[in-house]
């Protein structure tokens, strides 16, 4: 059986997703790892690549804070099957989002760095960019729905 | 090797400035992701005439700017949101977090709650260094890009990567069992714990961490015998000191012989704006610092827990230790010593009683509509909160398993965040971090080291510092002059 190719990207986010995966890895590896070709996982290895590759599943975390994410994220779309959000920040924006709903004293303060190293206006969350063909909320994500949909697109 | 790309030509004006370019030595490196640490950071090198003449080691997380965002917040509620800092150490951000807010209001926890604070803490150090260790570290000395890449016919290698993961499960379990969860931890609050753990399922956890105790004891073997690298620079190392190595209680001391006293912490680090970097740096008296596993063994091995001195004193006589890979061997001890301390506290545990949580006074914490006759009876909230009264500070300061980390929140007399200040390790460790690259990569230039050479050194270094990318960029505000 051919393993099926996996990426797990992060953008604007704490990674508490990353970590519960990684903590999943403990009970689950011998299983997950003999049927996962991990193609881009950046807690777990070197990209062997220069560009995105070809995947099944591209699991996406955080939100997104620059158009460099923007056109990164839209890379990762076309060259997967299946794309899902996963945690909070990419479900939902939040909390990655909270510049958003800044009042205008505080947009002040931040604004320089804004414009310094060029953020989007507003965060925005995956689906505002994307298609995406599933999501896993909570944060962190919700290990039993994660099980769920790794049940459905993965193993 | 991903995300790096020779750049030989496209810097055309620059090079012909230098007359005596020459491809056969000189280089640019530009690591835009850097794999295998904890977000993201990028590394550029410029090598020109076997000299460094330019290097960056930058931070390139996107801002969430929680230090503004908590502005205007109840107090109350502050732990659980900025403990979305960090993934990986949330557990800390929110120790600390309510450390400070009980600080603010002078709560004293029950002796219960700080030992159960401890144990949550231990689960987090266990599984936190191990994820490093394992994970990040140990394919560096294996020469392999993955501990997934790991052998599974080498004894040796399947052992490790079995052992990766069991390790890493008991850290998790008891942090689940004394928290409600690994990262971000629902139970732990101000004054006390919304839920408490269940004796049984703590003492179950006794065979368990004693299962992984030699599993780790060979892994502070690998580690004590792996790189090299003491620098020129003098450094100093800073961190908390406590009787009972506990990270979260504790003094800050220095290694030239300084105690400072949580409120000064803030007059002696130096803030640096690194302009490349969306992180602040820091230093201290005007020193390179570095805090982290390395400063806590160099300031207080004695210490540690009795049965860990004894299981490992061969290896304890490094300390203290200039060489920046020990870092490395310093989180491999300090897991034993979680192991050995939580074991310690389960087996004197003889009941864990419902206690009430502590709660700030009502009268000064809380919304406004609770408190009577500051609004001399309207039912508006009051726009202006007066600076000259009512204003509380609360510091806390607790051993991150990265180093010191400090928050500190002006509240009002709404119990309103007015201001809150964070100091994280990796800010801390940023500037030493860049230093270290530096020195050793002009070492290897001159030594005529290849380019992939460099760029496999540079990484394994910052990867002993066991930087952490989320929790160094979300803070400050910044101005570049």
């Amino acid at each position: 059986m051919n393993k099926k190719r996996i990426g797990w990207f992060s953008f604007t986010c704490c990674e508490d997703s990353t970590i519960i995966f990684t903590e999943l890895l403990n009970t689950h590896y011998k299983e997950w790892l003999s049927k996962i070709e991990f193609v881009h996982a950046r807690i777990l290895r070197r990209d062997e690549y220069p560009e995105i590759q070809l995947m099944d599943v591209a699991f996406i975390e955080g939100a997104i804070s620059s158009d460099i994410q923007e056109q990164k994220l839209k890379r990762i779309r076309e060259k997967t099957k299946t794309l899902v959000a996963i945690g909070s920040c990419a479900v939902t924006g939040s909390p990655s989002n909270q510049r958003n709903f800044f009042n205008p004293e505080n947009i002040v303060e931040i604004k320089e760095i804004l414009d310094r190293f060029k953020y989007k206006e507003k965060v925005l969350k995956v689906s505002d960019i994307v298609k995406v063909d599933d999501i896993v909320p909570g944060c962190p994500m919700n290990e039993q729905i994660f099980l769920r949909i790794m049940t459905k697109y993965v193993l | 090797m991903s995300h790096e790309r020779t750049n030989l030509s496209s810097d055309n004006d620059e090079i012909r400035s230098l007359n005596m370019h020459n491809v056969d030595i000189d280089f640019d490196i530009n690591l835009e992701e850097i794999s295998k640490i904890e977000g993201a950071a990028s590394l550029s090198i410029k090598v020109r005439n076997k000299s460094v003449a330019d290097l960056k080691f930058s931070i390139t997380e996107w801002k969430r700017f929680y230090t503004q965002a908590i502005k205007g917040k109840p107090a109350i509620g502050v732990p659980q949101l900025v403990d979305r800092i960090c993934g990986t150490c949330s557990n800390a951000h929110l120790l600390c977090s309510i450390k400070a807010i009980e600080n603010a209001y002078n709560i004293k926890p029950s002796y219960q709650t700080i030992l159960l604070r401890k144990l949550l803490y231990y689960g987090l150090i266990i599984r936190d260094h191990a994820l490093h260790l394992y994970i990040f570290a140990l394919p560096d000395i294996f020469g392999k890009n993955s501990i997934l890449d790991f052998d599974e016919n080498d004894q040796v290698q399947h052992k490790l990567l079995e052992d990766t993961f069991a390790v890493k499960e008991v850290g998790n379990q008891l942090s689940v069992v004394t928290g409600g969860r690994s990262v971000h931890a629902p139970l732990p609050t101000v004054g006390g714990f919304l839920k408490y753990p269940n004796l049984f399922d703590l003492k179950n956890l006794k065979p368990k961490l004693l299962e992984i105790r030699p599993k780790i004891m060979d892994l502070i073997k690998i580690f004590s015998n792996s790189f090299n690298l003491e620098l020129k620079t003098d450094i100093l190392y800073s961190g908390l000191e406590s009787d009972d190595f506990s990270f979260i209680e504790g003094t800050i001391k220095t290694s030239n012989g300084q105690v400072i006293d949580d409120k000064d912490l803030g007059n002696h680090l130096n803030k640096t704006i690194i302009p490349y970097s969306h992180a602040t740096g820091y230093k201290l008296d005007g020193e390179y610092l570095m805090v982290g596993a390395l400063s806590r063994l160099n300031l207080g091995k004695e210490n540690l827990n009795q049965k860990t001195k004894e299981a490992i004193d061969e290896y304890l006589s490094k300390f203290p230790s200039k060489n920046i890979y020990d870092n490395n061997l310093a989180q491999a001890i300090e897991i034993l010593h979680a192991i050995d301390a939580s074991i310690e506290i389960i087996d004197n545990l003889q009941s864990i009683e419902p206690e009430p949580i502590i709660k700030p006074d009502i009268n000064s914490l809380g919304y406004p509509e609770f408190i009577s006759g500051s609004n001399n009876g309207s039912n508006e909230i009051p726009n202006q909160v007066r600076d000259d009264m009512g204003i509380r500070v609360g510091i806390g300061v607790i051993e991150a398993p990265r180093g010191t980390l400090y928050h500190k929140y002006e509240i009002d007399d709404r119990g309103m965040v007015k201001k809150a200040e964070i100091v994280v390790p990796t800010g801390q460790n940023q500037i030493l971090i860049e230093r270290a690259i530096k020195e050793k990569v002009e070492e290897m230039v001159v030594s005529n080291s290849s380019r992939e050479e460099i760029i496999n050194e540079a990484e394994k270094i910052i990867r002993a510092f066991d930087p952490c990318m989320s929790c160094a960029s979300h803070f400050l505000k910044v101005k570049w002059k």
